[in-house]
């Protein structure tokens, strides 16, 4: 039964999910929508066996006997878990814990925001970086890669322009560099995702049957 | 004697204060103009939805951006319609000037309704204060709003749906009735048992990261299922391996799966919950908890299968600096280069979902891969009949303008001239 009936579950709401996209009367149009808040719920509940693991494995690491850097960040992760649970829940107003200037959004302003935009931010340097290794011309892929990405960098900038001014209209930069954003590019964006699609219903359906039941647990 | 009220409402020239647009008419006034009203004012049933819904369509007034162009926006106002004669007018919404369509939403399925379009315009008064001036329409004839039981702009959905699903389910039986099917060969799967063997021979451990979505993401279930088969590899192999994950949801069933996994591998020992933690939701905390781990522990093999958004190349670009072997797999088409880039094998899109077939190498499983095959090759024959029409289309309109031949209504090439 620890198969049969997550299998029936999944089965009952694929089957209903199909039906509800083609049959918009009710109680069909609406099925979606239960099934989603019913999502929510359930992953609502479950924040709180994340949350414990992470406190968990962070204290763990806090006391282990092993001296490594891991128990300094153990001991971060835990400090900061705790005082942001405090100020939020005890020291912000209550459920007013979000309004601006309150001590929870304080926190959440001055040192969340930040941290999450550095990490942001890093994706540029990231970025550069594996182009460098993309554009590299050791296959000729990688070469017709690097002379299309050539085309478009410099028909976006406005020097694209300037070094083909000279050029009919129809071939100069800016114009070449649309022209392999509009189709070149659309067409293998387009082919990607007519398999992607057809990916998710074959996956989908799998599930639906039960023949792909590994997510449960081993097959 | 409700279409006498109503049409004695349409006549009215209303001239009230701005913003009290819905105000019944407190003064007739004579300069300046009025705009026309809208005509052809029309209520029907909302189609394709589950009922609660009229919509009403009208052609615009002709001040409406031409005439005197002083039409502003209307508003549409509703009527409960009964034998005694018209309910209360309400106004329920405005649509700007310009559009020839609103969808009332909240209406109640069998009520009949009737609704009259306001053309506005704000004029100065004879003070200098800018008034609006409302001219009704006539009103509509009975519109009810009910739910449908299909939704016809669906249809060819629906037969697509029905040839795809036949044919995996064809090609499933076909399958397990014993019938050889040929699969490509897949580089990045193939490469999941040297990925694993290799931080054996290391002593490294191996980090499988299932994207940054929850269970009700159809990719992460992907992800999760080409979990199953690196666990078990990883068991027998005897490699260390952990899943920090992002979502508590996917936290459970990853364990589940690891665990089973290491049973079926004959090594339920090495099993434990610790293999399988939680890091937080929030994209980039993921992120960089992920990235310190990395530079930490200096794993021997990535995985990244699953939905990933802008995290994906601060990921896997941490991955390639400490030289570790990366495998990444999503149908995210915009963060596929990012992974191509900076991985070593990339399963991409359809492929990730192609994994656990590839896999298990199970005929059920493998037959719906050649049925997604057949929907590719529909499909591929219809870009194929279209390429063709609209040559021929290009031909003998005598333009190439792909914006002009994309407005043509096809069913117009093929009437005799």
């Amino acid at each position: 039964m620890r198969r049969e009936i997550p299998t029936a579950i999944a089965f009952f709401v694929g089957i209903i999910c199909i039906i509800q996209f083609f049959i918009p009367h009710r109680p069909f149009g609406t099925l979606v929508d239960v099934f989603s808040d019913w999502f929510g719920i359930v992953a609502a509940f479950a924040i709180w066996l994340g949350a414990l693991n992470l406190l968990k494995v962070s204290l763990e690491r806090s006391f282990s006997k092993k001296k490594t850097h891991d128990r300094w960040y153990g001991l971060v992760v835990a400090a900061s878990f705790f005082l942001i649970f405090i100020i939020g829940m005890f020291m912000s107003g209550g459920d007013q814990f979000q309004v601006p200037g309150s001590r929870f959004d304080y926190l959440y302003v001055n040192i969340y925001t930040p941290l999450s935009s550095t990490m942001f931010a890093l994706l540029a340097f990231f970025v550069a970086s594996a182009s460098y290794r993309a554009f590299r011309a050791r296959s000729w892929e990688a070469t017709l890669l690097l002379i299309a990405a050539f085309f478009v960098m410099l028909g976006r900038a406005p020097i694209g322009d300037q070094l083909t001014g000279f050029m009919p209209e129809g071939y100069r930069l800016s114009e070449v560099a649309n022209w392999i954003m509009t189709y070149p590019q659309v067409a293998g964006q387009r082919a990607i995702m007519i398999g992607i699609a057809l990916g998710v219903a074959s996956a989908s359906l799998r599930l639906i049957l039960g023949l792909e039941r590994s997510y449960l647990g081993g097959e | 004697m409700l279409a006498c009220c109503l049409a004695q409402a349409s006549t009215a020239i209303a001239q009230t204060a701005p913003g009290d647009s819905g105000a019944i008419p407190v003064q007739t006034i004579a300069q300046p103009p009025p705009p026309n009203p809208a005509t052809n004012v029309k209520a029907e049933d909302a189609p394709n939805d589950g009922g609660g819904s009229v919509r009403v369509t009208w052609t615009a007034s002709p001040d409406d951006g031409a005439g005197r162009k002083n039409v502003a926006s209307y508003n549409i106002l509703r009527a409960v319609s009964s034998p005694t004669g018209a309910g209360a007018i309400d106004t329920v919404g405005s649509a700007t000037a310009g559009n020839t369509e609103f969808t009332d939403g909240h209406t109640k399925d069998g009520v009949p309704y009737i609704y009259i379009v306001e053309a506005l315009s704000s004029v100065p008064s004879p003070e200098g204060a800018p008034v609006m001036v409302a001219v009704r329409s006539e009103p509509t004839g009975v519109a009810y709003s009910k739910g449908q039981w299909f939704h016809m702009r669906r249809l060819n959905a629906l037969i697509m749906v029905i040839i795809v699903c036949g044919a995996i389910l064809y090609f499933i039986q076909q399958a397990s009735s014993g019938k050889e099917l040929f699969i490509r060969k897949i580089a990045g799967l193939d490469a999941v048992d040297e990925a694993v063997g290799r931080a054996t021979e290391m002593g490294r451990k191996i980090f499988y990261i299932p994207g940054t979505q929850d269970m009700d993401e159809v990719q992460t279930l992907a992800g999760i299922t080409i979990l199953g088969r690196v666990a078990k590899v990883a068991a027998e192999y005897e490699a260390s391996l952990e899943v920090p994950v992002s979502r508590s949801l996917v936290m459970v069933t990853c364990r589940e799966v690891v665990k089973e996994a290491y049973l079926n591998a004959g090594r339920p020992e090495a099993y434990n919950d610790s293999m399988v933690y939680y890091l937080t939701d929030d994209q980039f905390g993921y992120a960089a908890g992920i990235d310190g781990l990395v530079m930490r522990d200096k794993p021997s093999t990535l995985f990244f299968m699953g939905a990933f958004y802008a995290e994906s190349l601060i990921l896997a670009e941490t991955g390639n600096s400490i030289g570790a072997i990366q495998i990444a797999g999503t149908a995210m088409p915009a963060q596929l280069p990012f992974f191509v880039a900076a991985c070593d094998y990339t399963l991409i899109g359809e492929e990730l979902f192609a994994a656990s077939a590839y896999l298990s190498k199970e005929p059920k499983l493998l037959g719906s891969l050649k049925g997604q095959d057949l929907g590719k090759a529909i499909i591929l024959l219809a870009i194929l009949v279209g390429i063709v029409m609209t040559s021929f289309g290009a031909i003998s309109m005598g333009t190439s303008d792909l914006d002009k031949l994309g407005n043509y209504n096809i069913g117009q090439w093929f009437e005799v001239q």
